[in-house]
């Protein structure tokens, strides 16, 4: 009994010893942190994407204390938090244009050429490894599902062998951007609800030869927008989204089908 | 005396490294050797918390363990010691260096279950390599086993930085060449082995 009176007493002793020693020196070498930090982490989402470019919430929590940072950078909590963050922070909030991912190719199964059937994993970049994909374009999704997997918000998905991202669900974090091997996955201002679905940069011929809805360059677009807000350029052709007025008339004269509308 | 205590250091270091050639401390020696400045300052952590530890469980050993027959304690109150030692380096860091504080990581607090760090008090009592450990020669000692660590880690972080530029082949790119070239580095440190005084 008294062994283990001795026991528990010396260990316990040696423990609150040094429970002491660490008071005494978390107070001397005590740190400063701004006291906003963890209020701010409070409001964050705390999905740690990364979307805003800083390593996770609390990295942009402290850029934010540290200064120089705009409080409108998180794509997750948008507006409402950015709000919130401004009003820690005592600065005035900005509005953040909603961005949202844009999958360009609309190249499924059935209207792009396959070369040949992917056995392998299933993952694109497998399948990219090999010959660049199943699809005669180079260009086109692999559908394989990279980009849904590191989807945090269930917001993409591979239904007819082509990505589609949920714009409700989308925050524009990139992560599927980041992902994508063949790199057709664009962060673009939510505001533009025509997109150009395809990224083929080869001359038209190809195109058309591989892909039944690619873009072929042949400018009709271009010409018969009012706001001039397309752009045909290495044979293929881009919306700037801050002149686009969502009027449609590229998507109709398209004679490829290759300008849609994704809402 | 003198020629003891170098046997004891250069056992140490080379001959018996505590990481390539005793595989204790893997964890931070592939955790933090990406940059040779993180290593070296992970490094010098661990030195001085070795360096600490073996005087102070030296102590605790000798006078109030062996005393009243709780060798059995050991690891317990080893455990103990070095994790109050972790937590202290660890608030000295915050404050003094916070740079270093924030790119050693977790793997800071993870000296605490550091076994090359436990490994070390252990020896000291184990009469490691037939030496009997005095209270200088367990210092020495431990003070040794955390330069050897440096040197393997900061060896290691030089390679791997190396390694960043160079054409690695895809299916060993990342864990897997990190790994075989610590199994090299390991191989090369058993060279010392044929080292005799």
């Amino acid at each position: 009994m008294s062994n283990v009176l001795i026991a528990v007493l010396i260990i316990g002793g040696l423990g609150i010893i040094f429970g002491i020693l660490l008071g005494v020196a978390s107070k001397i070498f005590a740190v400063k942190i701004d006291e906003r930090v963890p209020e701010i982490l409070e409001v964050l989402p705390g999905a740690n994407c990364g979307g805003c470019g800083f390593a996770g919430c609390s990295a942009y929590a402290n850029a934010l204390c540290a200064g120089g940072v705009k409080p409108n950078m998180c794509p997750v909590g948008g507006a409402a938090v950015a709000e919130k963050i401004s009003d820690i922070l005592g600065v005035q909030a900005e509005e953040k244009e909603k961005m949202v991912a844009r999958v360009l190719c609309n190249g499924s199964p059935d209207r792009a050429v396959q070369k040949y059937t992917f056995d392998g994993p299933r993952d694109c970049h497998s399948a990219a490894v090999l010959g660049g994909g199943e699809k005669m374009c180079p260009h086109g999704c692999l559908g394989f599902g990279s980009c849904v997997s590191v989807c945090k918000f269930g917001a993409i998905s591979v239904e007819t062998g082509v990505a589609v991202v949920d714009v409700e669900k989308c925050v524009a974090c990139g992560a599927c951007a980041l992902e994508c091997p063949k790199k057709i996955i664009k962060i673009l201002p939510a505001k533009s609800k025509y997109t150009i679905t395809c990224k083929s940069v080869e001359k038209g011929k190809i195109t058309r030869r591989d892909c039944a809805v690619g873009c072929i360059g042949c400018g009709i677009c271009a010409k018969n927008c009012p706001k001039e807000a397309i752009v045909v350029k290495d044979n293929v052709a881009v919306i700037d989204p801050n002149k686009c007025v969502n009027c449609g008339i590229c998507a109709s004269k398209c004679p490829q089908k290759a300008i849609n509308k994704v809402c | 005396m003198i020629s003891e205590l170098l046997i004891i250091s250069v056992g140490a270091i080379l001959i018996n490294n505590f990481v390539l050639v005793q595989f204790l401390g893997i964890c931070p020696f592939l955790g933090v050797s990406k940059k040779v400045e993180t290593a070296t300052g992970m490094g010098m952590a661990v030195v001085f918390v070795m360096l600490c530890a073996s005087a102070l469980t030296w102590v605790v050993q000798n006078y109030l363990l062996v005393p009243f027959g709780l060798e059995y304690m050991q690891t317990i109150a080893f455990i103990l010691v070095i994790a109050v030692l972790v937590q202290f380096v660890e608030m000295f860091l915050q404050k003094s260096i916070p740079s270093l504080y924030n790119s050693l990581g977790v793997y800071l607090p993870l000296i605490t279950t550091n076994c090359a760090v436990l490994g070390v008090a252990i020896n000291n009592i184990t009469k490691f390599g037939g030496v009997e450990m005095s209270f200088i020669k367990s210092i020495v000692y431990g003070t040794s086993a955390g330069l050897g660590f440096m040197l393997a880690i900061v060896l290691f972080a030089g390679v791997r930085e190396r390694l960043e530029t160079s054409n690695v082949p895809e299916f060993l790119k990342g864990m897997p060449i990190v790994l075989v070239t610590a199994a090299l580095l390991s191989i090369a440190f058993l060279g010392f082995s044929g080292l005799s005084f």
